[in-house]
């Protein structure tokens, strides 16, 4: 058994205390015939810390296209020469999009603007759009609108949002690879604002951008340090038009190592599948991944591309014997 | 994508000139974004289970 493992067992395991850098550094450094120990470590980590509920999710895009940002990975940014137009979603679209995702059992719903943050328009789409979902539909709302102001956060406390999603994406030291238009300390505030809001903490990013293993390692601590409430996990898919087009999509086991390796890094936090695990790791990863900490996945469809049949997710989590998490339980 | 439509309606190059068996395996997980019909670019709405795209001259298609 890798040093790094026996490690983990005491201190994250059986302490409860997750990996620093150089820890979760060593754990995606790890030969391929050590990752199913690793697997199974980071499952039994989320077993005791989390816990066997799975918390699903349903994502949709308010406010698609048209985004004044550089995203390098992105296709809804308006300076790239992507085939997406800008669209918005009516209120009545939106409230059915809530409703077809509590019909898969689901107990959050995330709302989605591609903005730098919001204006005064998103703002009032967002009170009546939130408003109608909470008369309507049995389910947690949370929000993912960009960068905020002190006053919009107040604002979203006050419509009910619960939850309040801001990715950092990558690394510090990557960031400004990834995204020209605005710093990773500018997003950073934003989280700090939230968490002193009240409303919980969601904040991943996306593997595959190009950065190293050790910038990998670098971002699981700085999220660490952040501490969120929910990181989505998600894997380039890579996009047509945009400057990270032609990356390469992440080996299926390098993208398993990373998710053994943030859950030995966050023991407590809800780990979540999100975009790009269909082309990344197909159906036997994505089961792998559920049984190595993972304990939460976005079913359905995502903002401008498609998922896999929440039927079918739904059904490997029975077949794991997973529970969905009920509406009134908490991880 | 049928034989009648000229334009792939993922990348927006021409159907017949062949080479789009890419892009129909990127199809199933993506909705289209180009009309088949005519080029456009389509207006199209993700939501959780379903998608539509919407072209000014050819109207709506579902997913």
């Amino acid at each position: 058994m890798p040093e790094i493992l026996d490690q983990a067992r005491t201190q994250v395991l059986e302490n409860g205390v997750g990996l620093d850098e150089a820890g979760v550094l060593a754990v995606l450094n790890l030969p391929d015939e050590h990752l199913p120990a690793a697997l199974q470590l980071a499952h039994e980590v989320r077993m005791r810390w989390c816990g066997p509920e799975v918390e699903v999710e349903g994502i949709v895009s308010l406010k698609t296209g048209g985004c004044p940002e550089d995203c390098h990975f992105c296709s809804q940014s308006g300076l790239f020469t992507s085939p997406v137009r800008s669209v918005w979603l009516d209120i009545r679209a939106l409230v059915e999009a809530a409703k077809q995702t509590a019909a898969t059992g689901a107990t959050e719903f995330c709302i989605v603007a591609a903005v730098r943050g919001p204006d005064a328009r998103l703002m009032k789409q967002m009170r009546e759009g939130v408003a109608a979902i909470k008369a309507e539909v049995d389910i947690q709302v949370a929000a993912s609108l960009g960068m905020l102001t002190q006053e919009q956060v107040d604002e979203l406390v006050e419509m009910g949002v619960h939850r309040y999603n801001h990715n950092l994406e990558t690394c510090r030291s990557y960031f400004p690879n990834v995204v020209t238009t605005h710093s990773w300390e500018e997003r950073w505030e934003t989280l700090k604002m939230v968490r002193e809001s009240g409303m919980e903490v969601c904040c991943g990013g996306i593997l595959g951008l190009g950065e190293s293993v050790e910038q990998r390692a670098e971002f699981a601590a700085q999220l660490a340090e952040l501490d969120p409430h929910e990181v989505p996990l998600n894997f380039l898919n890579p996009r047509p038009g945009t400057p990270l087009g032609d990356r390469p999509v992440v080996e299926g086991k390098d993208a398993l190592r990373a998710v053994a390796a943030f859950r030995l890094a966050m023991p407590r936090t809800i780990l979540r599948y999100a975009g790009g695990r269909e082309i990344t790791l197909g159906d036997l990863g994505t089961r792998d991944g559920l049984l190595g900490g993972i304990n939460a996945v976005i079913v359905g469809n995502y903002l401008t591309t498609l998922g896999r049949p929440a039927t079918d997710d739904l059904k490997l989590l029975d077949d794991l014997k997973m529970p969905v998490k009920a509406l009134s339980a908490t991880l | 994508m049928t034989v009648t439509e000229l334009w792939c309606d993922r990348c927006g190059e021409q159907a017949a000139a062949g080479g789009h068996e890419p892009c129909a395996a990127a199809r199933a997980l993506e909705p289209p974004r180009y009309c088949a019909h005519c080029r456009r670019r389509m207006k199209v709405q993700v939501v959780p289970a379903g998608w539509s795209a919407v072209c000014v001259e050819h109207g709506e298609i579902r997913g």
